[in-house]
């Protein structure tokens, strides 16, 4: 799969891309990575599922959507239509529904890639299972690997001892790419009401204050696997991404900062052409895993 | 409504001990079309705590002079720091944002029940201008904890008749708003609804049992305000809707409210 730049919207942050297109165009970008998409609809958790947190926030939306019968046959036709790589976040709670999933959207002729969702922190059985061991990570990514035969990127989640190690077994397992990292589980706490802010009293925290950990899982993973690493957490600017891109990314995903600026995406795409130019880089390429040491 | 992010000047600002009207200036552009009920999310600052943006709803606009009125009660970190930018701040905002009050659509003239509770009375000033040009008759229905919770009422008056209320009895009749002689009296043709969510349930009930037409405004926590983040969503018969996007508008029949 070839991205005309190596900047994407996060699944979950950027809708299905309309929501996006009064302030900027959609052909300016790398890719959007539509909303996760589960075999049946799911109504997703219930009021509050935000809670504003310093630098960041938390959600439990739990995987909301109308499921992927919905998405092909109302989402796609439109999605099909733009000038950017359309990726399809797929989630599940079994792997027959990932293994069902994945394979109805293989049909799609204009989806390149789908990201393999085993790391939701939001719902009972919504893949986290399956994210955080090695023997799970990989039930999951070869039975999809099996049926799927396009590009196959796997969403890791942080939520674990050694994501290196949860890196190499969805490799193993025949992942094409990987990205990180999904949102940190986190908690806030209503001190007047005693109350959690959040329905599910956990959710996923994400925004500027999860960057440095991000920053530091991409690193660790880009030194661990021989597969592409797209790199996510907090990233709100072109230097973020940057930086991303030195500590072993060969792409990014912007995810929380749409919702503060929804034209952030393509700011961050200038703003890398501008770095290279002003460093004279020919091959923004050439910038992953530069970090020198 | 084509939705934009703007920067605006803050041109104006009067302050009460628990409130802050900004009148935020269009100095290059006219203001984007937009519609009473429609809402705002501005940018507060680079702050840790005020990392999103805060929605807050369209008070007023005043067209000729390109000024978009907010009225903001001072109630967190955003509001506090809303409250205390000096004249000529820059202010970022995305602008038209969710679905508008429905407005009568016949030529005959409607008499509206504007209600509104605490700051929730912010979006009706807009909403019964509009009512007002379009020939109708807007009836405004503002209660609050105290006196120094009523404000703007020379603005409101300008528009329609003012029946005002206090839970205290500092200022018009003592009790909520449903406990308002008006609502004795002849029933409109429509109620427009904002403010806390146990008035606008009480309010809604109203209206329920006397079979008249009714529109609530909600604000549900929201992070991006554009129906992207399925945080705000209520949940109505037709499923979870996201506030931002197809509210913050409902009519009360959408609502599963235990009305």
């Amino acid at each position: 799969m070839s991205l005309k730049n190596p900047v994407l919207t996060a699944s979950g942050t950027f809708g299905y891309g309309r929501e996006y297109t009064d302030f900027i165009d959609l052909s300016d970008l790398g890719g959007i990575i539509v909303k996760g998409t589960t075999l049946h609809p799911r109504e997703g958790n219930a009021y509050p599922r935000m809670a504003e947190t310093p630098s960041g926030m938390l959600n439990a939306v739990g995987l909301q959507n109308k499921g992927v019968d919905y998405f092909v046959a109302h989402i796609y036709p439109e999605v099909s239509q733009y000038d950017t790589q359309v990726l399809v976040n797929v989630s599940g709670s079994t792997v027959d529904d990932y293994v069902a999933c994945a394979e109805k959207i293989q049909a799609l002729d204009r989806i390149p890639a789908i990201e393999l969702n085993v790391s939701c922190p939001n719902v009972k059985q919504g893949g986290m299972a399956f994210g955080v061991s090695c023997e799970g990570i990989a039930s999951v990514v070869g039975a999809v690997r099996k049926v799927y035969h396009k590009h196959l990127m796997v969403k890791l989640s942080p939520n674990v001892t050694s994501i290196a190690d949860i890196a190499l077994a969805a490799e193993d397992a025949g992942a094409d790419s990987v990205s990180l990292i999904n949102t940190l589980l986190g908690m806030s706490i209503d001190a007047e009401k005693r109350r959690p802010r959040l329905s599910t009293v956990t959710g996923g925290l994400s925004g500027a204050c999860v960057k440095p950990v991000a920053l530091r899982m991409v690193w660790q993973v880009a030194k661990a696997v021989n597969i592409p690493v797209v790199g996510l957490g907090g990233i709100s600017s072109a230097t973020d991404a940057i930086e991303f891109l030195l500590a072993g990314a060969s792409a990014v995903q912007i995810g929380t900062a749409n919702f503060i600026d929804p034209a952030v995406s393509v700011k961050v795409v200038r703003g890398i052409e501008d770095y290279c130019e002003r460093h004279h880089i020919g091959a923004v390429s050439s910038l992953t895993g530069a970090l020198e040491i | 409504m084509v939705k934009r992010i703007l920067d605006l000047r803050l041109a104006e600002k009067r302050e009460w001990p628990q409130t802050v009207l900004l009148k935020l200036r269009s100095d290059v552009e006219p203001l984007p079309e937009a519609a009473p009920g429609q809402f705002l999310q501005v940018r507060v600052d680079q702050s840790p705590a005020t990392y999103l943006r805060r929605p807050v709803s369209i008070h007023f606009i005043d067209r000729e002079r390109r000024e978009l009125w907010l009225l903001v009660r001072k109630v967190g970190a955003g509001t506090r720091a809303m409250a205390e930018w000096p004249v000529q701040t820059r202010v970022n905002v995305i602008f038209p944002l969710g679905r508008p009050y429905t407005l009568p659509q016949s030529s005959t003239r409607e008499r509206c029940l504007l209600v509104g509770g605490g700051i929730g009375t912010a979006p009706l000033l807009y909403l019964g201008r509009v009512l007002r040009q379009q020939g109708h008759q807007p009836v405004f229905l503002l209660g609050g904890r105290s006196a120094e919770d009523l404000i703007q009422l020379n603005e409101f008056e300008q528009y329609g008749e003012l029946c005002l209320c206090t839970e205290d009895g500092s200022a018009g009749t003592k009790g909520l708003v449903t406990d308002h002689p008006v609502l004795q009296g002849p029933s409109p043709d429509r109620i427009y609804c904002c403010g806390p969510k146990p008035m606008m349930v009480a309010v809604a009930r109203y209206a329920r049992q006397k079979g008249i037409w009714c529109e609530v405004s909600l604000e549900n926590t929201m992070a991006c305000g554009i129906g992207a983040c399925l945080c705000c969503v209520e949940d109505t018969v037709e499923g979870h809707r996201c506030v931002c996007q197809e509210g913050p508008v409902f009519n009360i029949n959408q609502l599963k409210w235990q009305i």
